[in-house]
């Protein structure tokens, strides 16, 4: 059967390529008609994504390949350009356009008296068309150019109100740290175009390449190492983390898109799109699932004593995205991606919410929030659903998708189960926290009295209710005992663990962190400084990050700027001091030359009777020189 | 050596003298007699080879008494020069009649 929509998937990043054109041409001329512009083409990005998703779900999925644009031809090494539809493709074409969507109708409200709003959503439509372009790129070095490319949009994003020079300073770390990472992932393209028969670099021949073993080995397990060096940049695992809780001085909805929903998961996404590279190599399976697991738990320490609304919820994105590369490192490929589906919703949810109230509140310290539950009913509800998908509780999105997980993970690897199951217990934990915090209790600063606080327009609200919905529904496309999804996926029916003791282990785990969290800030019947105050150091532990940027102040970016110093000492003296020298001995010679018209007679007829000298030596002994030779 | 090339030698080193008090004195006046120095040089050379020319010939002397008349009319005119710029501009030192650089 040939694939109809799939020929035009090419589409689903033009509309929003075309928006940021057209917005970048008219600009802050048009402050009231560019979002519309924006929301626009993100629906008919969504419409077109939504038909290439649902043709690839029939009949077992019609992979579709372009590759016919030539770019570069060097010997025997042909690089095309093009693009490629297949269901975890069309998947993400979906996700990516539906929440981007969602966010541009959300920005119209927030953003409604920011001057530069059409910049904003022009930021918006490129970083769209980056992520789509990205998701269907058909080989390695095409999806390495997006990714840069949403790179440099997040930078753009976060330092959008680039008067703070906390933002500034945010938007320069995220781009460095990720570039890190990119370093990596650029070190694994140049092995991969090496070592490839034929020097192919398409996800289909990579992906052939590796699971028939043509490439195994050390090199395999190096390659796969680099990529996932690029993926931990991008997808802030530790030690490449630190610039996702920074990067939330940028505008929240973009919070919502990029650090929740969708950037942050073309980490995961490189790793499932190049996932028989990991396959191949058994150390590199065990240091995607090492190194998620502990991010998961270290991310979830660290969000316990976070005051800031959008930090608690940064960390618990990176938490969550350790548990993807957890489960994408134990094998259970179509539970990491499971995952990422229903994560984006509720993640996005979750900011939206925090944004309608700082928006409301233009505050972000949650010791200073309180009893907003009463006046905004449908963020406090949609947190709610939010909060529950997010911690696990059946029947919601996240309780599926971390189920699966948690089951994979119980039937291979114990240790980090039990990891993975506590990390699930401070999610909920934290989660609770933060609602109790927010939204009940006494209003505690300034900005909630009782007449300041109202509900957000519906503009804002309005995509937050289809979030929630989603958050309740997304999960039942793969209850465990149907692989649907993994069938769907991968094209082959792996073996699933389901367990029934996993499921209420999870349940039981994640109650028991929502009620510890009820007593200690809803109820208070524990006091709030019940395990900070007997282990002090354990909360500045916490509160400090670990310490990670510090540590990493003294050990990284002092030497540099020490050597930058030095480099700058060698630039002034050394390189300017050669050019500088050039210059004064042309000047040296324009003096001297000076010196030769200085009006005086006698010096210049002094130049006269040399040259007449010159001369005569030159006549007479022409002479000798001719009789001698 | 003949008897010419001792006159030309003589000759020679007055005029490399005179050329050299032109060229570098300060004193204008003193520029003035090296020059007349290698005026009076030429004439040597002229009467010497008048006498032990190739072609001998009475032009030779001739032509030097031009050249002494000329050469007095010279000065005279050049002294005058002298005297009017001193007065204009108070100094007789050839370094500073630089205007020709403008």
């Amino acid at each position: 059967m040939e694939a109809v929509y799939a020929q035009y998937a090419w589409l689903v990043p033009l509309f929003p390529l075309v928006a940021f054109l057209v917005l970048l041409a008219i600009g802050r001329t048009a402050n009231r008609s560019g979002p519309v512009i924006g929301v626009i083409a993100t629906l008919a990005s969504f419409v077109m994504a939504l038909l290439v998703l649902f043709e690839q779900t029939a009949e077992g999925g019609m992979a579709y390949v372009w590759n016919d644009l030539e770019w570069i031809r060097a010997g025997d090494f042909v690089l095309a350009m093009g693009f490629e539809v297949n269901p975890l493709n069309a998947l993400m074409l979906a996700i990516v356009s539906f929440v981007s969507l969602l966010v541009n109708l959300y920005s119209i409200g927030y953003m409604k008296d920011d001057p530069r709003i059409s910049v904003f959503f022009s930021y918006i439509a490129l970083f769209t068309f980056s992520m789509l372009a990205l998701v269907i790129s058909e080989n390695i070095v095409q999806l390495y150019i997006f990714w840069e490319l949403v790179g440099v949009c997040s930078f753009l994003l976060i330092g959008f109100w680039y008067t703070k020079p906390e933002a500034k300073a945010a938007a320069k770390k995220a781009f460095i740290v990720t570039r890190i990472g990119d370093v990596g992932l650029f070190i694994g393209i140049l092995l991969l175009v090496w070592n490839m028969p034929g020097h192919a670099i398409d996800f289909t021949n990579i992906s052939n390449a590796f699971a028939s073993g043509d490439i195994s080995g050390g090199l395999a397990t190096l390659i796969a190492i680099l990529i996932f060096i690029g993926a931990v940049g991008k997808s802030g695992q530790f030690p490449l983390h630190t610039w996702l809780p920074d990067a939330m001085e940028g505008p929240t909805p973009i919070s919502a898109l990029i650090h929740a929903a969708t950037m942050v998961a073309a980490g995961v996404y490189l790793v499932a799109r190049t996932y028989p590279v990991f396959e191949a190599s058994e150390t590199a399976m065990q240091a995607v699932a090492i190194v998620g697991a502990f991010t998961a738990i270290f991310a979830a320490l660290i969000a316990l004593t976070q005051t800031d609304i959008k930090r608690v919820l940064a960390y618990s994105t990176v938490s969550q995205l350790g548990y993807m590369m957890l489960a994408l490192g134990i094998g259970a490929y179509a539970a990491g991606i499971f995952h990422l589906f229903t994560h984006a919703f509720f993640k996005a949810l979750l900011f939206l919410a925090a944004g309608s109230v700082i928006h409301v509140l233009h505050e972000q310290n949650i010791f200073k929030m309180g009893g907003l539950m009463g006046k905004m009913k449908i963020t406090a509800w949609t947190f709610v659903i939010g909060a529950l998908a997010l911690s696990g509780i059946i029947p919601f999105a996240g309780f599926w998708s971390k189920d699966a997980i948690l089951a994979e993970a119980y039937a291979s690897h114990p240790v980090l189960f039990w990891l993975a199951l506590f990390t699930a217990f401070l999610t909920a934990f934290y989660m609770a926290r933060l609602f109790f915090l927010v939204f009940t209790g006494k209003p505690r600063g300034e900005s909630t009295d009782a007449g300041h606080v109202h509900e957000s327009p519906l503009v804002m609200t309005l995509p937050m209710i289809i979030l929630a919905i989603c958050s309740i529904g997304a999960g039942f496309f793969n209850i465990p005992g149907s692989d649907r999804l993994a069938a769907w996926l991968t094209g082959e029916t792996p073996e699933h663990h389901a367990s029934v003791l996993v499921m209420v282990l999870s349940n039981v785990f994640a109650l028991a962190g929502i009620l510890l969290g009820w007593m200690m800030y809803g109820k208070q019947s524990i006091p709030q400084d019940w395990l900070s105050s007997r282990v002090t150091w354990l909360y500045r532990l916490s509160y400090r990050k670990f310490y990670i940027d510090e540590i990493y102040d003294y050990l990284i970016v002092r030497p540099l700027r020490v050597f930058g110093y030095f480099l700058h000492l060698f630039d002034e003296f050394i390189v300017d001091g050669i050019v500088r020298l050039i210059a004064n001995i042309t000047l040296a010679i324009g003096r001297a030359g000076t010196r030769l018209q200085n009006g005086q007679l006698q010096t210049y007829g002094l130049v006269s009777m040399l040259g007449f000298v010159i001369l005569a030596v030159a006549f007479v002994g022409w002479r000798f020189v001719i009789n001698a030779g | 050596m003949n008897v010419v090339a001792s006159y030309l030698i003589l000759a020679a080193i007055l005029f490399c003298i005179g050329l050299y008090g032109a060229l570098t004195k300060r004193h204008a006046i003193i520029v003035l007699l090296s020059v007349e120095l290698m005026l009076n040089a030429v004439n040597l050379n002229l009467v010497a080879f008048s006498r032990w020319g190739i072609v001998p010939n009475l032009t030779g002397q001739i032509f030097s008494l031009f050249n002494m008349t000329i050469a007095a009319a010279e000065v005279g005119v050049g002294i005058a020069i002298l005297i009017a710029y001193y007065r204009s501009r108070g100094s007789s030192n050839v370094r500073d009649m630089n205007s020709l650089k403008r």
